[in-house]
């Protein structure tokens, strides 16, 4: 099972990567003289109503929603691992504020949190900037989870032996804390990295299904899906479910891979 | 003992809802273009019109004043008015809540039910266990969006969706939990003196669960919650999801104000109330 979930995501990995090689034409390329074409040898997945062609739409897309959501979960376990390791080790005033800082960011529902920073930055953006901001908003929402995982972990290493021995030799506080407690977390971090992947992947679809993910016409996983919209459209032409399938495969075989991973850890 | 406790938890929640409330309305006052009224583009408006419109957010202007200005007619009953429905939000609240309050109420009962019913049936019938493994990977990784549309496309109840987010996760928990009670020793015992499988769910692994299944159930609530904003929004149902997604979409701070205290006293709320019984079901259980 984990060998199939694993050649799945190389190869899909592998088309992300290079979409130049895969995609028949451009994203943006619009094909005037065939709008809503079904599939063809010319278009093996049809086009779009601006003639654009789905399969190239799709393999560029998911570059896009991959590698940001690799990226977005490498900025949230990298935030939880300064802020949720620095939290345990300093203690007192700054342990506390940072567990009421979580308390409240986990406290709302996800999705309503990221609605409402997405709301409280910009809309009407460049696509290129509308993928950073995407980026940047899940990796730092979605820290907080992560970051009090990561604290409970640094707090039970916070008087292990290695610990008490290094402040008793003399070694600088932060010394201790990257030298020696950091790689000790190592196992939690993977896991938390692994963990947000499919999480932040279906967090850009719902956002891109809401019109507040990746902007057009930078495709993505999210707002190819909200071709999906139109039940008509979807009933006419049932390729366009394509996008879907692939992120539901895609999701699925991430969490086959990552269980065992997390097994193994 | 209890009293107390409880005291401290509602103190707690309380805190944490003033504090995330100045949050929403920090994050939504720094937001670029909060200053702007769209009413002051119309070209038919002439200065002194646009002057009146812009002046008469100034109260907003200063972060410190409204949340104080906010809070104080939150006490009185007062939530302020939406700036893009131009409708007061405690009208909006009382006219969307009870559509969100059935959509998540039916949601949890259909999630509660079948996840649990076939955690149960999982646990004696192996073909159950594969076969509901394999749907809830597949529920699992679809997006809560795409799902309200799958329900909306087959014609069935709207407060399905929901259901369909929370029941892999009751499933998935209440199967393990089962696996993990049914392994322990006075459970094995009972079976050992012959007790039927029945009874052995209802008197000696089902109480052992408790704690945890409350706990679950706390949780749940919030994740029918976020649920809903999707499946609101793209299933155009009137609820307070989709009133969300408008406000975000309109920056309307009076909305995501109220939204965000709404939100998470219902959240801690709930998970305040799952952990003082689970504390209670262990220190009876414990004694």
């Amino acid at each position: 099972m984990r060998s199939i979930a694993l050649a799945l995501l190389g190869l899909v990995f592998a088309a992300a990567l290079i979409p130049q090689a895969w995609a028949p034409a451009s994203y943006q390329t619009q094909f005037r003289d065939s709008p809503n074409a079904p599939p063809s040898a010319r278009f093996p997945l049809g086009t779009d109503d601006l003639g654009r062609d789905r399969l190239s739409r799709l393999i560029y897309g998911t570059r896009v929603s991959l590698l940001l959501s690799v990226a977005a979960a490498f900025l949230a376990t990298l935030i939880a691992a300064i802020a949720g390791a620095a939290a345990a080790w300093l203690g007192g005033w700054w342990d506390r504020m940072f567990l009421t800082a979580t308390d409240l960011s986990l406290a709302l529902p996800w999705l309503f949190l990221l609605l409402t920073v997405r709301a409280t930055l910009p809309l009407d953006v460049a696509p290129t900037t509308s993928i950073f901001v995407t980026f940047a908003l899940l990796g730092l929402v979605g820290s907080a989870g992560p970051a009090r995982v990561v604290r409970a972990g640094a707090r039970s290493l916070r008087s292990a032996d290695f610990a008490l021995q290094g402040r008793a030799c003399g070694t600088p506080g932060l010394r201790l804390l990257i030298v020696h407690l950091l790689p000790n977390l190592k196992p939690v971090l993977v896991s938390q990295f692994l963990l947000s992947i499919p999480l932040f992947i279906l967090s850009e679809a719902n956002l891109g299904l809401l019109g507040l993910g990746v902007a057009e016409p930078m495709p993505s996983w999210g707002n190819l899906i909200r071709d999906l919209e139109s039940y008509s459209a979807v009933a006419a032409n049932p390729w366009m479910i394509a996008p879907a399938v692939l992120l539901v495969m895609v999701v699925i075989a991430l969490q086959i891979a990552v269980r065992t991973q997390e097994l193994t850890v | 003992m209890l009293a107390g406790r409880i005291l401290r938890s509602l103190s707690g929640l309380a805190a944490t809802a003033v504090v995330g409330g100045l949050c929403a309305a920090t994050l939504v006052r720094l937001a670029p273009g909060f200053d702007v009224d769209e009413r002051e583009f119309d070209s038919r408006l002439n200065d002194a019109s646009r002057h009146a419109i812009h002046e008469s957010r100034s109260g907003e202007r200063n972060l410190g004043r409204f949340y104080v200005h906010y809070l104080a007619g939150i006490v009185r009953g007062d939530f302020g008015v939406s700036h893009s429905l131009r409708r007061p939000v405690r009208e909006l609240l009382a006219e969307r809540s009870p559509v969100t309050l059935r959509l998540v109420a039916w949601g949890l009962a259909f999630g509660w039910t079948l996840g649990s019913g076939l955690a149960i049936a999982a646990w004696r019938i192996r073909a159950v266990d594969l076969l509901s493994g394999v749907l809830f990977a597949v529920l699992l990784s679809v997006p809560a969006a795409v799902l309200g549309l799958a329900v909306l496309f087959a014609g069935a109840g709207r407060s399905l969706a929901i259901g369909l987010v929370v029941l892999p996760k009751v499933f998935t928990y209440t199967r393990s939990l089962i696996a993990k009670a049914s392994a322990s020793p006075h459970v094995v015992l009972a079976r050992a003196k012959g007790a039927g499988e029945v009874r052995i769910l209802a008197w000696h692994i089902g109480p052992a669960l408790a704690p945890e299944l409350f706990s679950l159930a706390g949780i749940s609530i919030s994740l029918a919650f976020g649920a809903a904003i999707p499946m609101e929004a793209v299933c155009d149902i009137p609820g307070l999801g989709q009133l969300a997604w408008q406000a975000a979409l309109g920056r309307d701070l009076p909305v995501l104000v109220i939204l965000s205290l709404l939100l998470t006293v219902i959240t801690m709320l709930a998970n305040g109330v799952a952990d003082t019984v689970t504390d209670r079901l262990g220190m009876e259980s414990g004694a």
